[in-house]
């Protein structure tokens, strides 16, 4: 069995979390540029053109994007022939985590749900971090990070439809979280779908649609024409940038589907706004 | 849609000639206020108390940046989501406060109270954080240290970009342009 230091688990998510506050990630900036040239608005062209600025001056300077760095979210494949050494793999992450967001110079955005009292001198700086694990075949540790903000992700929603909703009811309600988003979430946003399994796991799925590349296709073709159509349908809306209206509200749809119960056809949107902060790395 | 550069403390005619869509550089002294600190706020000027600020044309700024780096006066400082704020600008304006810069849709009360007091509502780019950090010239914390990021501080901004969404008039820029861009089937 392969073993891994804890040691090097921390030191691998501190730099995770320090490049990716600072660096906005090639598929993003292309996708920004492609919206910049295809957008029909003025003012939402300014907008667009603000954010590529934006992320030159905190890529060059090693400026954080946005003063929400986000809640730490991780989705981490374990393969089950590798073992940590010195500790447990959770408390890497977390430890990565705080070290990263300290220095860094990131912001500590964990509190107390009730007191709302800031949580980085007790629990820990941004701690804790919320992480998924999953077990696969294999030796190696593979992490994705993304840095997740609250302002889209206060807008997310999940609901169960009846199954005869189908997917004209999956496009529907999607449209209407968008729709009644309005400019809150900072578009141009990028819109994770999760669909089927139960409450919690379209939910989860929805999630994790948003660390996929912006700008690759889905690979199961049923699932990328519903993609393209949803896609279609909330640019129809004429949010636009930062909601100032236009053509381009949303950059991209993801989705991930699951097979689920005979009663329930579960549907989950996870709002991305522009600033999409993802990235991996495998140990 | 006119570009206009205006120094704080705004007057009641700097904000009367504006409308939703313009562009404005403001320069001079903001103050930045999330819930916690608006919530503060609110109860002092409720209990008649004096204000850690001058509220008459004031420009209150949504944000809560990121801690600075060393020799620097503040970290990335882009505008926080607005509507957390509805329950408590309209008092805020009623006092005297002429501006508020953040991001989002505000309610029915904040663009009343804009309309009757004279005050407006300005959207900055979110998620700008750097490159709006850059324009904060100094900063300094005037009260509720203890919020932590949302302490209230006192920045002095040069030539800080923002765009009039909820002018004295009841114009809606948010509105007005979804309504351009939507297409209805």
């Amino acid at each position: 069995m392969r073993e891994v230091q804890y040691q090097d688990i921390v030191t691998a998510v501190k730099n995770l979390i320090l490049t990716t506050a600072t660096n906005l990630p090639e598929d993003t900036i292309k996708a920004l540029e492609k919206a910049y040239e295809e957008e029909k608005s003025d003012v939402a062209r300014e907008v667009i053109k603000q954010l590529l600025e934006n992320a030159k001056i905190a890529r060059e300077e090693k400026r954080p994007l946005c003063q929400d760095t986000g809640l730490a979210v991780f989705f981490v494949k374990l393969g089950q022939d590798v073992r940590v050494v010195g500790g447990n793999i959770k408390d890497a992450i977390n430890e990565g985590t705080e070290l990263g967001y300290k220095e860094g110079y990131l912001r500590a955005s964990t509190c107390n749900c009730f007191t709302r009292a800031n949580l980085k001198d007790t629990v820990g700086y941004n701690l804790p971090a919320i992480i998924h694990f999953d077990i696969v075949e294999g030796d190696k540790i593979e992490i994705e990070y993304a840095a997740k903000g609250g302002g889209s992700e206060n807008v997310s929603r999940a609901k169960v439809l009846p199954p005869a909703a189908g997917k004209q009811g999956i496009i529907e309600f999607v449209k209407e979280v968008i729709s009644d988003a309005g400019g809150n979430p900072c578009p141009p946003i990028t819109v994770g779908v999760g669909i089927g399994g139960t409450f919690e796991k379209a939910a989860i799925s929805s999630k994790h649609a948003l660390f996929r590349d912006v700008g690759t296709r889905n690979p199961d073709p049923e699932l990328d024409a519903l993609e393209q159509e949803i896609l279609e349908e909330v640019n129809k809306l004429g949010i636009g940038a930062m909601g100032m209206g236009g053509t381009k509200t949303a950059l991209a749809v993801h989705i991930e589907a699951n097979p689920c119960h005979i009663a329930s056809l579960p549907v989950s949107v996870n709002v991305q706004c522009h600033s999409s902060r993802h990235n991996h790395i495998t140990i | 849609m006119a570009t206009y550069h205006l120094t704080t403390p705004l007057s009641e005619e700097d904000v009367r000639k504006l409308k939703a869509g313009d562009v404005v550089y403001l320069s001079g002294t903001l103050y930045t206020a999330r819930d916690a600190a608006h919530k503060r706020l609110v109860e002092l000027i409720e209990k008649g108390e004096d204000l850690p600020f001058e509220l008459e044309g004031s420009v209150i700024y949504f944000v809560g940046p990121t801690p600075p780096k060393p020799g620097e006066p503040i970290g990335s400082a882009g505008p926080t989501t607005s509507y957390r704020m509805d329950s408590y600008s309209p008092t805020l304006i009623k006092h005297g406060s002429r501006g508020m810069i953040g991001k989002g849709k505000r309610n029915q009360a904040v663009k009343d109270a804009c309309v009757k007091y004279g005050a407006i509502y300005f959207g900055a780019t979110g998620g700008a954080g750097a490159l709006l950090g850059k324009k904060i010239k100094s900063a300094e914390v005037i009260a509720y240290p203890e919020l932590g990021p949302e302490a209230i501080r006192k920045i002095e901004v040069e030539d800080f970009p923002v765009t009039v969404i909820n002018d004295t008039y009841g114009n809606d820029l948010y509105e007005m342009g979804r309504a351009q861009f939507e297409v209805k089937e």
